[in-house]
């Protein structure tokens, strides 16, 4: 519960950043440099002055956007290719080694070539960041789906003549959502740092643009001198991966009767 | 005279819960040297419950309410940490159901049964501690023990890993040894084997025996001594004999009626044109192992029979037999690689599509464990109505069906809105067979169907199979390695051992005159003494 309301503090912080926070993001003051967090500066200033409290607010836009968009993209296509992997053999074969070759480059690697090919851009980071998490899914379900499908109420519903398509959908996806939702909460934690990691390294939005991640990355520079840049993002950042976590597994017992029956009693 | 090594007092254990009834209610048993005292009941009656309070090993969630345990002149309920450690292995050990989860899967058995031995004989050298182990095997009966020492649990049989566990629970010649179902999970013929090496070390060790059990088959086999337990207490006690002649309390006889007796029914007249006709069926699984050898494993081996319309065949056979392999054969899960099989009149090995969806359809099974046979995400009434829709049946006569079929196996109709793991093992097993007959089946596998169900609730599922085929006239296939089980409910019963027929026949003629050595060994397995006449 306090998972849930901490979670909507942030979402909604980032929603409302430019009602809650009058200054902007973006205006540089050099006059203004490392001030301490002060009821000016809620949060402090950076290097060129600006106003930390509402780069991170703003910056939770993106950060959380690229967090949902890469994990729900990675999620929707890795149990599409595990699920056709894990019950055509002919598919399995050709997908899984597509799969291998992905997980083969270094993540940041590919994300880095496919940002510099197109720009980068929104659309560019998610795409970026979600094509190395895609076979991790696909490894997962598909590992699920051939658990999965020995189990005898499987073989009775294909001895009940039922379509294999509708098999996987009734009685074999159910069963992989467990493990899903918690590489989800993994995936929506791991792009917010991924997006911080391209932002570090130049490919990531620039500077006009806040992200956590690059409010982080160019504060550090900063660390010792102005810790409070690096200090009120990092809060957000971690509040948001924890909770994220905390009610992945939570909706993981709920979407588990047996468990979720237990609890009640 | 004989002293007692295990007295219980009173014992009571409640659930954690605040105002939480009590699981086991004011127990008292002893257990003396040199005698084997049974403690049965059904599951959920507490008696697993009652002996991990001895080792201390309360399940979570349930807490001492009250009462003494006295094990060997120690007070168990007061041991701290450190005494228990020493007591446990030393005086007392415990041989549990599943020997393939008791063993740890990558360590070889001599190092399993050393390890106990480091611990608690720390001065024993490695020379005597090696020949101690091969001792134990040989003590145990497993064939070879200089080699069984250096195996892996998966390289043995269920039969030979339950003699590694009691060798392990032997190792340090404990006072108590706690069987926790040591045999359920084994075959006949094991199983008989199994009790006779109890009965032997106990005398050899001067142990004495808690064994704890569901079956008054075993009962009769070994105890000396039995407790009757239902719903947490105690209802009666004495010695086997007096129990077995004349049991007191009418849950002792209910339970005692529930061991399956040999009722043979008259065989129907033969068909002339059988539902199924196989002949000469093979198949050969092939496996690879990690560096490219194949091994191959004849899963059947020129298998030929009949099922006539309205008839019940049971397969018998040891695990590993090719009974499963059969059914999945019959299911269409497999394909045999020869041989002719003929069901309904069509040569079933090349339907395909459409007519494979139909053959479907009509062949119906149901699975061993009724915890894994339902989806635990689909609440019933899905799992019932699925296959009749699927195959054209509107939704409104699926849902009457369903409705119809659970009154029949005698379950509630509000069964429909609920989930799988609300219902017992029996209760769900009735719901499997709903979900079969939904699809108005020519044919019923049952495999293994009623195995994993206690022996009173075993009684009632077969007389509902009965019921049923009674009602709905369909053939049934029922695959079972209880040969008790399958006098009550076949019309002939087939034997198979390694992928082969042994003999095929009547079910009378196979019990009272069985032709072949090994058909005599299984029915000699059975265990307690069986009067051979059918019973009126």
């Amino acid at each position: 519960m306090m998972a849930l309301v901490m979670l909507g503090l942030v979402i909604g912080s980032a929603i409302l950043a430019s009602w809650i926070s009058s200054a902007d993001p973006l205006s540089i003051s050099p006059r203004f440099r490392y001030r301490l967090p002060s009821s000016e500066f809620l949060f402090g200033s950076d290097q060129f002055g600006r106003d930390i409290f509402s780069r991170v607010l703003h910056g939770g836009q993106i950060s959380l956007m690229v967090g949902f968009l890469s994990a729900v993209l990675a999620a929707f296509f890795g149990t599409l290719a595990g699920l056709l992997a894990g019950s055509f053999r002919l598919i399995d074969q050709i997908l899984m080694r597509v799969m291998d070759g992905l997980m083969a480059i270094p993540n940041v690697l590919l994300a880095v070539a496919i940002v510099s090919l197109v720009g980068p851009s929104l659309v560019s980071i998610v795409v970026a960041i979600c094509i190395p998490e895609i076979p991790r899914v696909a490894r997962l379900i598909r590992a699920m789906v051939l658990t999965l499908r020995e189990e005898p109420y499987v073989f009775a519903a294909v001895s009940m003549s039922i379509p294999r398509w509708k098999i996987l959908l009734r009685h074999v996806l159910p069963g992989c959502v467990a493990p899903l939702v918690v590489q989800f909460s993994y995936m929506f934690a791991s792009a917010i740092l991924s997006e911080a990691v391209l932002g570090f390294l130049g490919v990531g939005f620039p500077s006009e643009i806040p992200s956590w991640g690059n409010v982080i990355a160019e504060g550090r520079t900063a660390f010792q001198r102005a810790p409070w840049c690096i200090l009120f993002p990092g809060i957000f950042l971690s509040i948001t991966v924890l909770t994220v976590n905390i009610l992945g597994d939570r909706l993981r017992d709920l979407l588990d009767p047996r468990i979720s029956a237990s609890r009640a009693r | 005279m004989d002293e007692p090594i295990l007295e219980i007092c009173n014992l009571s254990i409640g659930l954690n819960a605040p105002a939480g009834k009590e699981v086991v209610d004011d127990v008292s048993l002893t257990v003396w040297r040199r005698k084997i005292t049974c403690l049965i009941g059904e599951s959920g009656s507490g008696k697993s419950v009652t002996s991990s309070a001895v080792m201390k090993l309360l399940p979570g969630g349930l807490r001492l309410v009250g009462g003494q345990i006295l094990l060997d002149g120690h007070e168990m309920t007061g041991a701290n940490a450190e005494q228990l450690a020493d007591l446990r292995g030393r005086v007392v050990s415990m041989v549990f159901q599943e020997p393939l989860t008791a063993l740890n899967p990558v360590m070889r058995v001599g190092d399993q049964i050393g390890e106990l031995l480091k611990i608690h004989r720390p001065k024993m050298g490695s020379q005597e501690r090696k020949r101690r182990i091969l001792e134990l095997l040989g003590d145990v009966h497993l064939p070879d023990p200089p080699a069984t020492l250096m195996a892996f649990p998966h390289q043995l049989s269920g039969g030979q890993r339950q003699r590694v566990v009691i060798a392990m629970a032997l190792a340090l010649e404990p006072a108590l040894i706690i069987a926790d179902e040591p045999t359920t999970a084994l075959d006949v013929t094991t199983q008989a084997q199994i009790l006779k090496l109890f009965r032997e070390l106990m005398t050899r060790h001067e142990s004495g025996i808690l064994l704890i059990t569901h079956d008054f088959g075993v009962v009769t086999e070994v105890a000396d001594t039995v407790y009757v337990m239902q719903n947490g207490q105690v209802v009666e006690h004495g010695s086997a004999a007096d129990i077995l002649k004349a049991p007191q309390h009418p849950y002792t006889r209910s339970l005692i009626a529930a061991v399956p007796k040999y009722r043979f029914r008259s065989p129907l007249p033969p068909s002339d044109t059988p539902l199924v006709s196989a002949h000469d069926l093979e198949l050969t699984y092939t496996t690879r192992g990690f560096t490219g050898r194949t091994r191959q494993v004849k899963a059947l081996d020129k298998v030929s029979f009949n099922i006539d319309p309205g008839e019940v065949l049971g397969v018998v056979g040891e695990s590993g037999s090719g009974k499963s392999t059969l059914a999945r054969t019959l299911m269409l899960f497999e394909t045999p690689d020869n041989g002719q099989l003929q069901v309904f009149g069509e040569d079933a090995t090349k339907l395909r599509g459409q007519a494979l969806r139909r053959y479907r359809a009509d062949v119906q099974m149901v699975f061993q464990d009724p915890f894994k046979s339902l989806n635990p995400r689909r609440k019933v009434g899905l799992s019932l109505t699925e296959g009749p829709i699927e195959n054209g049946v509107s939704k409104a006569e699926a849902v009457g069906r369903a409705h119809e079929l659970l009154d029949r196996v005698s379950l509630p109709r509000d069964a429909m809105n609920r989930f799988p793991h609300e219902f017992s093992g029996g209760q769900r097993q009735r719901i499997c067979i709903a979900r079969a007959l939904a699809m108005r089946p020519r044919l019923v596998i049952a495999d293994e169907a009623v195995s994993a169900l206690d022996v009173s609730v075993q009684a009632q599922v077969l007389a509902l199979f009965e019921g049923l085929k009674n009602d709905f006239g369909f053939a049934m296939l029922f695959i079972t390695h209880d040969l008790r089980v399958a006098s009550n409910i076949c019309d002939r019963v087939l034997v198979m051992h390694r992928g082969r027929v042994v003999e095929v026949g009547p079910t009378q003629t196979i019990f009272t005159a069985p032709q072949a050595a090994y058909t005599r060994e299984l029915i000699n397995a059975i265990p307690g003494e069986w009067d051979l006449t059918p019973a009126a």
